[in-house]
């Protein structure tokens, strides 16, 4: 049986497979694990930032402020590796902190001040931003041998595609996201928030620190994505990544979270990731068709999610099961 | 009644006083294990109040609440749920995104490791949930069971973590007759047990089909406390019911109804009204008698196009007429005053005198504004005819207490000088002066030849105006009431006969 | 104390606009100097105005849309859409009156689908205009088929750089606009109308108020006025730039917005105010250039500003505030009263 919630994941899913058949039944090459491959790695970054999004999306927030955060991280990094001797696995626990902080900074005014998360990210988007402004304006190259040693760990396929490190801590952070959304406390707490906060705090549910570990988790992630993000490109730039949380946004929604919070899973986001990839990949492969299409079906693939969802809140109002689960009353 | 049992929970003299009006005045309510006790009163007698008080939503002003022989004050209502009262309102209080399991156990789940054992919280559930005489898989979203069942994994929930005193707040209002009856056959389990219960409701057959005794409150105050063996129906809504219009001076009925203005053909909604019929004449009184939930401002509603009806026939002065919505309605001379005005009726932070011309303006449309003159005309003398206490007419209407709130909404609608006035409630919550100038002014209009329908829970107050009365039950019209039928004895009588017994007759 | 109410609705504006730009005539004392050159008026307190044109067009249909409960995402992306659609129609020979109702058009549409979707499938704004954010950028690439389309047709040239009588034209259009429909929603009763739509929608509804055509309409506002600062942009670099034209600007707007005292939960609301919101956010980045402050501290600055406007105008530290100023003509001011009721 297929329960109501789970439909918009096996929408996405659905989705995803028939996108990939249809583009291997127009270009047969694009079946390769070298396509594979390189999907993971193009949208390492992305996938990250964006299992923090779901968590703050399930909560009934969001977060404006991942993308200039990752192009902090890559700026911070370039300029540390640059003017320091710092060991990079040093900085990337400075970066992490640092980030952490950031997000955690944010979520303490979400709730404490009662304002909007979308106001209170937005001001984090441009602090973020202009601390990677002054840091440096232009773009700093890292060359550093242990970058290089990190950029050479790979697992190459028969096929000559490269499975790089970058691509794995993206599965890794989905994998350790399923975990925490789905069997620890702290993720009960964060549907719990989605659905409601004040029956939530009725119910018990430490409200602030929960809030405050979301915006936390998210500002780390986008943090991790910003490490990946310089390993990817092995520079750091102030005016790179902008508007990332817009497209992270589109890839949790298109993976079936709902945006008003409660509904969703992390695995979804993982292929609406993988779909809005597809959907480049193809406009590659094809030559003709221009960049441009890839927001437009992006746009229009958000649309269809959200009356999918709409929908569907429509209908579960509509028609609840009937209190057939009771045993016959004495 | 004398009872030797040590009670359960005793509430003594609680107090409560919000600013301009006492919400509850010395209230006494004693429970004991393996008693259900109902709290009857129409709505804004206290009953709302007082629960809020023992669960500690809100703090009491004064009087002391002992909870199984200690005194309590319970400063929240987790806290309240640690010390062993749980409630239960009508609105399910849980998550309906969550599953039965994660809801049951939303806090205290039960931990392997750093994890959630959610084979062990779904196999817990699902026994705990046995007890209650239900089988259902508890790994499921809760959204996906009837409000039936939500209502008892809530009640399952509160017991679990309480576990002497259970509070029902309204937990059949939206339960059809089985699922009440499967609810109910929850409570008598849990009386079984040993648990205190509370419950609260409009139906009366409920109350005397599950209850043992019944607390009565009334503006504040407890005004009887009954034996349900013993008691009648009769007992129950005269006690509920207020009477002390009983002296007034009646408004002037006039002997021959006016022309005929309105006519309703089976006016009906799924769920909402059974066919509903009226004739109404000009300057004629028409009271809606019920108790609450019997369909009263349904039917206020469904004239009004506030929501859509299935079917039925209006027919204004000979003519069909459609009403499709609240502005069909205005456009043809309706006016409706809401009986919740907080959320259906003032616009909070908008001036008095902006709320005063709302629906008139609403009416001509947004290009042709109200001149600032006139406007400042109307206000000023629906504020000197009504007396509306204000400091200015641009304060914020919230700030208005609700008599005055309910006085300023009276005078957006006269603004647009109606042929059709429905009041739902237009006395609920509002002071004794107040009170008394709202009526005569009922008679007024009347006078001046407008129609009006007005839905009331006072009986005595239908009598001092309504020139006919209108009484539903289970939303249905069961009886009308002319001339010298009109008296609360026959109101009460009509609202009371039990409907099995009417088919026998 | 200020008697008339507009006045005193807009006197934090005005305060802080006046600290602003007497903050730049510290570090730049020139900076009301205003000079005829050529036939156009030369001058920084010229440049504020006309630089924050944009900006200042797009706070006209958001605060109207803000105080409904709502929010337009998309205005950025339909500035680039329109400026597209008008640089393409005069690319292809159409007279530039033509490009403009034809950019005007497609501003209006947009603002269309965006009420349609929030008054009829009920969806909220927030998500509702999230899809034309995201789409938009891309509608404006497919239209100038990813180049920067551009024109040398005069007339809608001087929409963007010309003068009228030595006054930029772009300040004329933000100025006569602005003030238009604050006079026109004050003139008629659609003001009070939207004010209590934003404010309890189901008392509306009953009083008889088309909420749903009203809802459409200040959608449609806020993309007419996206089209035509869509339009001024483009006109200003003689070329649509479908990537860069009117970026992030959504956010600027709605900073102006909210710097101008309108509540992000709707209600009552002041056009005025949020005007001159949008030109404090100018006059900051013009202090920022003057002051030879590295323009990299210029969004540091902003973040900041706003955080600071935002905590102050936050419930919270109201009530706080409310409490200290209950408490402060006390005669003994260390017996402040307890922040909680204490138990009884």
């Amino acid at each position: 049986m297929i329960r109501s919630t789970h439909l918009p994941l096996i929408v996405t899913l659905a989705t995803f497979v028939l996108a990939y058949a249809l583009c291997a039944w127009q270009y047969p090459a694009m079946l390769s694990l070298r396509v594979v491959a390189n999907l993971l790695t193009d949208n390492a970054f992305l996938g990250i930032v964006a299992v923090g999004m779901t968590f703050v999306i399930l909560s009934g927030g969001i977060d404006l402020s991942v993308g200039s955060v990752i192009a902090f991280t890559g700026v911070f990094l370039a300029v540390v590796l640059r003017d320091t001797t710092m060991h990079p696995l040093m900085a990337f626990a400075l970066v992490l902190v640092i980030t952490s902080a950031f997000g955690a900074a944010m979520g303490s005014i979400i709730h404490y001040l009662e304002m909007p998360p979308f106001i209170v990210t937005l001001a984090g988007m441009f602090l973020a931003r202009g601390a990677a402004y002054v840091l440096s304006t232009d773009s700093v190259p890292i060359t550093h041998e242990f970058y290089d040693a990190l950029q050479q760990v790979y697992w190459k396929t028969a096929s000559g595609g490269r499975f790089r490190l970058i691509g794995g801590v993206m599965i890794l952070t989905f994998l350790v996201g399923i975990v925490v959304a789905h069997r620890t406390r702290f993720g009960q707490n964060v549907y719990a928030l989605g659905g409601g906060s004040a029956t939530s705090r009725l119910m018990g549910v430490p409200v602030a620190s929960t809030t405050i570990g979301i915006y936390a988790i998210s500002g780390g992630l986008a943090g991790l994505a910003g490490i990946v993000f310089s390993l990817y490109t092995s520079a750091g730039y102030s005016l790179a990544t902008v508007g990332v949380e817009l497209d992270a946004i589109a890839a949790v929604v298109i993976g079936g979270t709902l945006l008003t919070g409660g509904f969703g899973f992390i695995a979804g986001t993982f292929f609406g990731i993988l779909i809005m990839g597809l959907i480049q990949t193809y406009i590659v492969f094809d030559g003709t068709l221009s960049s441009w299409w890839t927001k437009i079906v992006i746009g229009g693939l958000l649309f269809a999610f959200i009356l999918l969802q709409k929908g569907l809140t429509w209908a579960s109002t509509a028609r609840r099961k009937a209190a057939t689960g009771f045993v016959t009353p004495s | 009644m004398t009872d030797e049992r040590r009670p359960m929970l005793q509430a003594k003299g609680i107090s409560k006083f919000f600013p301009g009006t006492v919400a509850l005045d010395n209230v006494e309510l004693t429970l004991h294990a393996g008693e259900i006790h109902a709290l009857l009163g129409e709505n804004g007698a206290g009953k709302s109040t007082l629960i809020k008080c023992l669960t500690g939503v809100y703090r009491r002003d004064g009087g002391m609440v002992v909870l199984d022989g200690t005194e309590v004050d319970p400063t929240s209502t987790h806290h309240s749920q640690t010390l062993g009262i749980g409630t239960v309102y009508q609105e399910v209080n849980l998550l309906p995104n969550l599953t039965v399991a994660e809801n049951l156990y939303l806090g205290r789940q039960p931990m392997r490791g750093p994890f959630v054992d959610r084979r062990r919280m779904n196999a817990h559930a699902r026994e705990t949930l046995r007890d209650y005489g239900i089988r259902i898989d508890p790994a499921q979203p809760l959204a996906t069971y009837s409000v039936a069942i939500q209502q008892v994994v809530a009640i399952a929930r509160a017991v679990e973590m309480s576990g002497k005193v259970l509070i029902l707040d309204e937990p059949t209002a939206s339960l059809d007759h089985d699922e009440v009856q499967l609810l109910f056959s929850v409570i008598r389990r849990l009386k079984d047990r040993g648990l205190a219960v509370v419950f609260i409701t409009h139906f009366l057959d409920q109350v005397f089909d599950i209850c043992d005794c019944a607390t009565v409150l009334r503006n504040g105050q407890v005004v009887g406390r009954l034996d349900l063996a013993t008691a009648s129906r009769n007992d129950v809504i005269s006690l509920m019911l207020g009477r002390q219009l009983a002296a007034q001076v009646r408004a002037p009925k006039p002997e021959t109804a006016g022309k005929p203005l309105l006519q309703i053909e089976g006016l009906q909604k799924t769920g909402m009204l059974g066919s509903f019929n009226l004739d109404l004449h000009e300057g004629e009184v028409i009271g809606l008698a019920g108790l609450l939930g019997s369909g009263r401002t349904e039917a206020a509603n469904l004239i009004f196009g506030a929501v859509k009806a299935d079917q039925g026939k209006l027919r204004l002065r000979g003519k069909d007429i459609q009403v499709r919505n609240p502005r069909d309605a205005v456009a043809h001379g309706f006016a409706l005053c809401p009986e919740d005005r907080k959320t259906d009726g003032i616009v909070g932070e908008l001036s008095v005198r902006d709320n005063i011309v709302l629906a008139l303006q609403a009416r001509q449309g947004w290009m042709r504004k109200v001149p600032r003159k006139k406007v400042d005309a109307i206000a000023e003398h629906y504020v000197r005819t009504l007396d509306i206490r204000l400091a200015n007419l641009d304060m914020p209407i919230r700030l208005l207490s609700g008599g005055n709130q309910q006085k300023a909404l009276l005078a957006r609608w006269l603004a647009t000088d109606p042929d059709f006035l429905i009041l739902d409630e237009p006395t609920r919550g509002i002071d004794i002066g107040a009170h008394a100038e709202i009526i005569a002014l009922i008679g007024r209009l009347q006078q001046d030849g407008m129609a009006l329908l007005v839905a009331s829970s006072e009986m005595e107050e239908l009598v001092a105006y309504a020139s006919r009365v209108i009484v539903l039950r289970d939303r249905n019209q069961v009886k009308e009431l002319t001339g010298d039928e009109i008296t609360s004895e026959n109101i009460i009588r009509a609202i009371a006969a039990d409907p099995r017994m009417e088919v026998a007759e | 104390m200020i008697r008339n109410p507009f006045l005193r609705r807009i006197a934090p504006q005005l305060i802080i606009l006046g600290i602003v730009l007497g903050l730049n005539v510290l570090v730049f004392p020139d900076f009301f100097h205003v000079e005829m050159k050529n036939g156009r008026l030369f001058g920084n307190l010229i440049d504020v105005l006309n630089r924050g044109a944009p900006t200042a067009l797009l706070c006209v249909g958001m605060t109207l849309v803000i105080a409904t409960k709502g929010i337009d995402l998309s205005v950025g992306a339909v500035m680039a859409i329109a400026g597209a659609t008008a640089a393409s129609l005069v690319v292809d020979g159409n007279h530039w009156t033509v490009a403009v109702i034809g950019a005007l058009s497609v501003g209006a549409l947009c603002g269309m689908w965006n009420g349609f979707l929030v008054a009829f499938l009920r969806i909220q704004p927030i998500v509702a205009t999230l899809v034309l954010m995201v789409a938009g950028r891309g509608i404006a690439q497919l239209i100038t088929e990813g180049t920067i389309l551009t024109f040398l047709d005069p007339g809608l040239i001087h929409l963007g750089a010309g003068t009228v009588k030595g006054v930029p034209t772009p300040v004329l259009i933000w100025l006569t606009l602005g003030l238009f429909v604050a006079y026109f929603v004050r003139r008629t009763a659609l003001g009070m109308l939207i004010e209590a739509i934003g404010i309890n929608e189901a008392s509306s509804r009953l009083a008889g108020i088309n909420s749903r055509v009203l809802l459409v309409c200040v959608y449609v506002v806020s993309g007419i006025g996206a089209a035509i600062a869509g339009i001024i942009v483009a006109a200003d670099i003689q070329g649509a730039d479908a990537n860069n034209a009117g970026l992030w600007l959504e956010l600027d707007a709605i900073l102006a917005v909210v710097i101008g005292g309108n509540s992000l939960l709707g209600g009552r609301f002041s056009i005025v105010a949020s005007l001159l919101g949008a030109m404090i956010i100018q006059s900051v980045n013009s202090l920022i250039l003057l002051s030879g402050m590295p323009p990299e501290f210029n969004l540091i600055i902003k973040a900041l500003l706003i955080i600071a406007i935002l905590v102050i105008q936050s419930p919270k530290v109201a009530h706080l505030l409310y409490i200290l100023r209950a408490s402060a003509p006390q005669s003994h001011p260390k017996q402040l009263p307890p922040f909680k009721e204490s138990k009884r």
